[in-house]
């Protein structure tokens, strides 16, 4: 955890009085940071998710007013134990969860096996506390546009307008997708609990998809700006999360999407030039890749096939995603690209999950073999062209595009990014897509790749 | 504990196709079920297998008169064929057990408490 950049008190009996913008810096820092474990703590204690916010929040409220005459060492520990303190007292003062609410049940069940913690009585245990309310928000009893909104809210500590914002949806709906998602855990009786290891490749498999979209949100929004940083950081430290809370072998699925959402995150700045166009990857100044993240992504996506490799096991769908990423990112540069490699990888995600997105961009990836067919590919494309869930997705008459320009079909192309630039619903794309579409008439492409992101 | 009740959806065509070799296996496969739903802690409050929706009536009382017609109020390939009510620690066990019922499609509701001094639903 990273230490905060405050001086240690070094005289518990004097403590430092920082200043009120300080405070108020480190209580946001805090918030961002730690939101998810307060409330998770604290749920153990209301066994309500709504009142285990409000008494979460109540403590972030306290702290702006307690901590300019003293931090505490351990800022997250004082909140807990604070929001901890308010629901006991509240639960006190009245009776009102026994006579009216539903409540949350916790058998106890802990990841692998041992004594049950939830006990009021016992400190707070984080990572599992964390773990618990990370799959009660992905559970996969709630609607998957619940699970992500509800994920945003209560572990990413969102505001409901900032879940609104993130996920383009008007406010209201973002409300109603929470409030709807709370009230089906609380009335059909979701446990606060990890799930057994018997249930637990199922159930990360749906929570690692919320990670993978809401991370899929912030790297491309559909809004006037390209990235969302705030829901890609948000994805990249529910996964750390996740990481430092798992058993293995199963956490080597999570340990991939990290790498995975670490890679995407290296990339976000070089998407954009000086001018905010929108650069593919193909043209992208890989100097510009984030050093930090690109480093940890690779060696964390290394880590997993040599785990898997020394296990016998064969790797899962995300590790397979991240590799690819990983593939693309690895090379000097977009000409340097292991294309035969990359198409076996292709070919494994195809067979752990073959959806008509999986299969556009295998298609492109092999669009780059020496000797590809073009009659082949093409008459993949119009099979591709006929999916329903493909209907209306953007970057299908994108990749269409691309590959019949390169491929000197010049009208073709320009038909295709007319329906592209028609579907896309972010304006940084759209003025992409038109300058390639303007570039297509003045002769064929020299640049290409996948618009959308390995 | 938790009360829920499992519907059961079928295509009720195998009725007409059914030996009596399969009806057994179909019985033992529901005796299968309450034994793992004792296995997992809970109970089996009740159940019952439905008549086919060829021997159903329905009273449709929203006009000014009730009015009475043959067959279910909606005409669906799958019918609401059986239901078992059961007692289990939460949606969790309930939804490991539901994999376990014979049914094409098993629907888990919870029951609404009335009991004297129960509120309206939240």
């Amino acid at each position: 955890m990273a230490r905060l950049p405050l001086p240690e008190p070094t005289d518990p009996g004097s403590p430092i009085r920082p200043g009120g913008d300080e405070v108020a810096q480190l209580v946001e820092r805090t918030h961002r940071d730690h939101w998810s474990q307060v409330l998770a703590s604290t749920v153990r204690v209301t066994r309500d998710l709504d009142l285990a916010q409000e008494c979460a929040q109540e403590a972030y409220l306290r702290a702006l007013r307690a901590w300019p005459s003293g931090v505490p060492d351990v800022p997250v520990a004082w909140l807990t134990t604070t929001a901890r303190r308010i629901a006991l007292d509240g639960l006190r003062r009245a009776d009102l969860l026994r006579r009216k609410l539903p409540l949350l049940m916790e058998p106890g069940q802990r990841l692998g096996a041992g004594s049950d913690s939830a006990d009021d009585a016992n400190g707070p245990d984080e990572p599992t506390d964390v773990l618990r309310l990370m799959f009660i928000c992905c559970h996969p009893a709630l609607a998957p546009d619940s699970r992500i909104a509800l994920t945003l809210r209560l572990v990413g500590g969102l505001s409901t307008e900032e879940v609104a914002a993130g996920l383009l949806v008007p406010v209201a709906t973002a409300a109603a997708r929470i409030t709807r998602a709370k009230k089906k855990i609380a009335g059909a009786g979701i446990p606060f609990r990890v799930p057994s290891p018997a249930e637990l490749p199922e159930r990360l498999d749906t929570l690692l998809t919320v990670l993978q979209v809401m991370s899929a949100a912030g790297h491309t929004s559909a809004a006037g700006t390209l990235q969302r940083s705030d829901l890609t950081d948000r994805a990249v430290r529910a996964a750390r999360l996740l990481v430092a809370a798992l058993p293995d072998p199963v956490v080597d699925e999570a340990r991939a999407l990290l790498g995975h959402l670490l890679l995407t995150r290296a990339r976000g700045d070089s998407r954009i030039d000086a001018d905010g166009r929108l650069v593919l990857m193909a043209d992208q100044d890989r100097t510009r890749w984030q050093g930090a993240d690109l480093d940890e992504g690779l060696d964390l996506i290394t880590a997993v096939l040599t785990s898997i490799t020394a296990g016998g096991r064969s790797p899962g769908r995300f590790t397979v995603q991240a590799v690819i990423a990983g593939l693309h990112m690895n090379a000097a540069s977009f000409s340097e690209t292991d294309w035969p490699e990359l198409v076996r990888w292709y070919e494994a995600l195809l067979r752990r999950w073959p959806t008509p997105v999986v299969r556009l961009n295998a298609l492109v990836a092999r669009s780059h073999l020496p000797g590809a067919r073009r009659p082949e590919l093409r008459a993949e494309l119009a099979a591709l062209e006929g999916e329903p869930q493909l209907a209306r997705y953007p970057y299908l008459p994108a990749a269409v595009a691309e590959l019949l320009s390169r491929w000197g079909d010049l009208d073709g192309a320009a038909v295709a990014y007319d329906r592209a630039i028609e579907l896309s619903r972010n304006d940084v794309e759209r003025r992409h897509l038109r300058r390639r579409r303007d570039a297509a008439h003045r002769g064929p492409a020299t640049a290409d790749g996948p618009l959308s992101d390995p | 504990m938790p009360t829920y009740m499992f519907l059961l959806h079928d295509d009720e065509s195998w009725f007409d196709t059914v030996s009596p070799d399969s009806w057994a296996d179909e019985m033992t496969k529901h005796r299968a079920f309450s034994d793992a739903v004792r296995a997992a802690g809970g109970s089996v409050l009740g159940g019952e297998a439905l008549e086919r929706t060829s021997l159903t009536t329905t009273v449709d009382n929203t006009g000014d008169e009730p009015t009475v017609t043959d067959g279910p109020f909606i005409e669906t390939k799958e019918v609401f064929g059986g239901y078992y009510i059961v007692d289990v620690a939460d949606l969790d066990v309930a939804i490991a057990l539901a994999k376990q019922c014979p049914g094409a499609h098993v629907e888990i509701r919870p029951v609404m408490s009335t009991d004297d001094g129960s509120a309206p639903p939240a």
